[in-house]
């Protein structure tokens, strides 16, 4: 093994609670280093949730988690602007069938303690004016305006990137194995390398707990949270403008309408405490669960309308609150971050660096990048745009995936930025997302793939080792 | 092609043609099997020589091909805006001809439970990738309906190699052409199961297996494999109307898959040639 590397700080798991520590921790002259061990960041449960970042009003507006999601949310705005991702300003509405209108007072009211701005509560013809596919049974609403969607790997992706820019070192493919207490410092042993590192902050979601122990830290046992989401097609046009919640159930927020950035709706999430940290299964009891929920909300809505569904698994922990605390000697333990943890995250991670600067002296990094800007989007340009770009470079003239209007250049360039495998091409162009899932497009990608990598067919994986597309490749490579 | 053949052979002059592919010929290209052209030319050959046959027929009449094109918008005014390496250009024309084919059903449409793991491919994929690119999508396959791609497609990668454990049919007869079941499943010994519907996919990275019910008996059986490949219906492309809102007509027509979803070419051709020779 090589001689390890000394930083100042090591991230373990690059999920969004992760990213946006490597994110913080750029502004300043340190070194630091993400590790996570899948073979890109956000293949953890940052890229299955719901993507909304939350006003904050449906927690204890006494609880760590309300408070930093309320500045979450403050957060994303500013960061939207400075790297360049989509962040869009929905809103939400708490729906209240008959009797349920002291509930969303109640919630109201926290909201209001917490100091989330302009809350409201409409009646049912504000309703039918502005969500026509709502039920008429809907008697009322609470309007929460500072809720919105995000693409929540896009957000992992630009803030890596920044980070990145910024000198943080961003290792994927690296799985911590151990970790000791050495005299002034903790040895980090990865799959692939060691660290010495002053500072151990653990983000490992699922993990968090496994991670703790290898420290020889307790920290509260993770309860895997399955839910599962379902997304319409886009013919299906957008149901609502805002994200709806039904009133709040006694775990989870409830089965909601999400307007997705991308312009389709995604009806879920399920919510079932399971064993299996691995089981991302979805089912058809879940999906019968979810249409059941949301007919009751949204009557339109058909099970034909469905063209993809994934399943994602909370990191519960008995409490319902957050468990962000330094442990010792340098050990700082994030475990718990179920929802609203996206939302939270920037907030968690201001949280950290702030518990992290009482310890040390933390001086602004010389020469900062505060952006990073967006791989073009060529779907969404100009005319005018599209022809300078050809112009530029006539890889974006090549059409690749035909659902989603992606081209050859945008491939390349998610590749130039990082993306290994397919979901990471995915994730960052929307590639595979559209309505042939990908029947059209993946040799062609396959084949960009291998040309920018330099690698054969059938070391391309979906996400990761193991996920191997092709069994063995015949390519008559020199020919 | 046909339709601009025969709107030629009518004697209309300004015909463009365009592909998003580097070459004409559509799903034809990946067809390398028998079966195409019986009626319309009298002859069996396989869908690349029919697609060559009819390319030849493009070239030499006064028909302008423009492949690497992508059509991404279309107008009720019947602008055309198409993107390729040399730009965006907007082109009108009297007539269009959505020509476009069609897509395939998948998994996600079925939304068949369980995981999401590498190894689970369209039949058409799994034929581009052996026919057009030369890698094998895996060993050990069950199919997934019983559509003529599937078919085709069981004995493919049986002919390549891999075993073709099972194909699995939802419904109580075959779904594809009679003569496809003898020749690609009855000839290779591959079994095909009537009324049996997939309920889960197992595997995390990549397929591992596949759970399934027997609809008569209602007996579950796990199988195990590394590839699953769904040949379960065929969509007409027309999402150009869709999201412009166009219902056809008024000097916009669709023919061929695009129109509705045919069992040979051979019909394709006449109806696009007809087509064709009406718009002259
Ligand atoms: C269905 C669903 C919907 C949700 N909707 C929302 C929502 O709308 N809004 C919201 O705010 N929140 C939502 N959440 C919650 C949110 O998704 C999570 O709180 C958040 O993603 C947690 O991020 P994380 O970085 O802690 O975890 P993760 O993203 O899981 O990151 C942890 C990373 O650590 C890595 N790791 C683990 N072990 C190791 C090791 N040994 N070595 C190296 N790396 C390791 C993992 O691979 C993983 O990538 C939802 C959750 C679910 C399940
Ligand atoms: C596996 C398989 C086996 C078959 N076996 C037989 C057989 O044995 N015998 C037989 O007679 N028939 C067979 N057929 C059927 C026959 O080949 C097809 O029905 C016929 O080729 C369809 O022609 P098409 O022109 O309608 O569509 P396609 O061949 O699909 O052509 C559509 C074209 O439009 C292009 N296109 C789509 N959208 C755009 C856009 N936006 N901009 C630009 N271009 C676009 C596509 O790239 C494609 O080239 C088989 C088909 C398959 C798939």
């Amino acid at each position: 093994m090589r001689k390890p590397s000394e930083v100042k700080v090591v991230i373990i798991g690059g999920g969004i609670v992760g990213t946006s520590l490597a994110y913080e921790l750029a502004k300043y002259q340190l070194e630091a280093v993400l590790i996570e061990k899948e073979a890109e960041l956000s293949f953890g449960v940052s890229k299955s949730n719901s993507g909304i970042v939350h006003t904050g009003f449906q927690d204890d507006p006494s609880s760590l988690k309300a408070q930093l999601a309320v500045r979450g949310n403050q957060l994303y705005r500013e960061m939207a602007k400075l790297l360049d991702f989509p962040f869009i300003p929905t809103g939400e509405l708490v729906v209240a069938f008959p009797g349920e209108r002291e509930q969303i007072e109640h919630i109201r009211e926290n909201g209001e303690r917490l100091g989330i701005p302009r809350l409201e509560i409409v009646e049912g013809a504000w309703i039918r004016e502005h969500e026509p596919n709502l039920s008429t049974e809907i008697e009322c609403a609470l309007l929460g305006p500072t809720a919105a969607v995000i693409n929540p790997y896009e957000v992992i992706y630009a803030m890596a990137e920044n980070a990145a820019s910024n000198g943080v070192t961003i290792n994927c493919s690296n799985e911590v194995t151990a970790l000791e207490r050495e005299s002034d410092c903790w040895a980090v042993r990865t799959s692939e390398s060691e660290y010495k590192a002053h500072y151990v902050i653990n983000a490992a979601g699922l993990s968090a707990d496994t991670i703790s122990q290898m420290a020889g830290i307790p920290a509260p046992r993770i309860i895997p949270w399955k839910g599962e989401e379902f997304i319409l097609d886009r013919h299906a046009d957008r149901l609502t403008q805002s994200i709806i919640f039904p009133v709040p159930q006694k775990e989870t927020k409830g089965i909601l309408v999400i307007p997705t950035v991308d312009g389709n709706t995604m009806i879920g999430p399920t919510a079932e405490e399971i064993d299996d940290k691995d089981d991302i299964t979805t089912s058809e009891a879940g999906k019968k669960k979810v249409l059941r929920s949301i007919q009751r909300i949204v009557p339109c809505v058909r099970e034909d309308q469905i063209i993809a569904s994934f399943s994602g698994l909370r990191p519960a922990i008995a409490e319902n609150e957050f468990y962000i605390r330094e442990e010792r000697d340098g050990f700082v333990n994030i475990v718990g971050i179920k929802s609203p943890g996206l939302t939270a995250a920037p907030a968690i991670a201001e949280y950290v660096v702030q518990m992290l600067a009482k310890k040390m002296k933390l001086s602004p990094r010389k020469g900062y990048i505060a952006t990073r800007s967006a791989i073009p989007r060529f779907r969404h340009l100009s005319s005018d745009e599209r022809n300078r770009l050809i112009r530029e470079d006539p890889g974006y003239g090549e059409v690749v995936c035909r659902c989603e209007l992606v081209t050859k250049s945008e491939i390349r360039e998610a590749i130039k930025r990082g993306a290994r495998t397919l979901d990471g091409v995915k994730f960052r162009t929307r590639s595979q997302m559209g309505r042939c899932h990908g029947a059209f497009c993946t040799m062609k990608i396959m084949e960009i793939m291998a040309e920018e990598l330099g690698v054969t067919y059938d070391q391309i994986t979906k996400r990761g080792r193991g996920s191997e597309l092709v069994m063995e490749s015949h390519e008559l490579k020199a020919l | 092609m046909a339709a601009a053949v025969g709107a030629a052979e009518g004697g209309l002059k300004k015909i463009l043609i365009l592909e998003r592919l580097p070459r004409l010929g559509g799903i034809l290209n990946q067809c390398i099997h028998l079966g195409f052209g019986l009626t319309y030319f009298k002859e069996e050959m396989t869908g690349t020589e029919y697609a060559a046959r009819y390319k030849k027929m493009v070239y030499e009449r006064d028909i302008e091909a423009r492949t690497s094109c992508f059509v991404h918008t279309i107008t009720p005014q019947k602008e055309i805006t198409f993107v390729c390496a040399d730009g965006e250009y907007t082109v009108s024309a009297k007539h269009i001809v959505m020509a476009t084919g069609c897509r395939e059903r998948t998994r996600e449409m079925l939304t068949v439970p369980g995981t999401r793991p590498a190894g689970i491919f369209t039949a058409g994929l799994a034929q581009e990738m052996v026919n057009i690119y030369g890698v094998m999508p895996g060993k050990e396959v069950v199919v997934i309906g019983s559509g003529d791609i599937g078919l085709i497609m069981a004995r493919r990668m049986t002919l390549e190699g891999a075993t073709v454990h099972a194909v699995l049919e939802i419904l109580d007869h075959l779904s594809g052409l009679i003569r496809n079941k003898v020749q690609c499943l009855d000839d290779f010994g591959i079994p095909l199961y009537l009324q049996h519907e997939p309920l889960e996919i197992i595997g995390r990275d990549r397929v591992e297996a596949i759970r399934y019910r027997n609809n008569q008996t209602g007996e579950h059986k796990i199988l195990p494999c590394d590839t699953v490949l769904f040949s379960v219906g065929l969509i007409p492309e027309q999402d150009l109307l869709i999201d412009a809102g166009i219902e056809p007509g008024n000097g916009i027509h669709l023919v061929g898959n695009a129109d509705y979803i045919h069992d040979y070419v051979d019909a394709v051709t006449r109806e696009a040639e007809k087509l064709g020779r009406l718009l002259a």
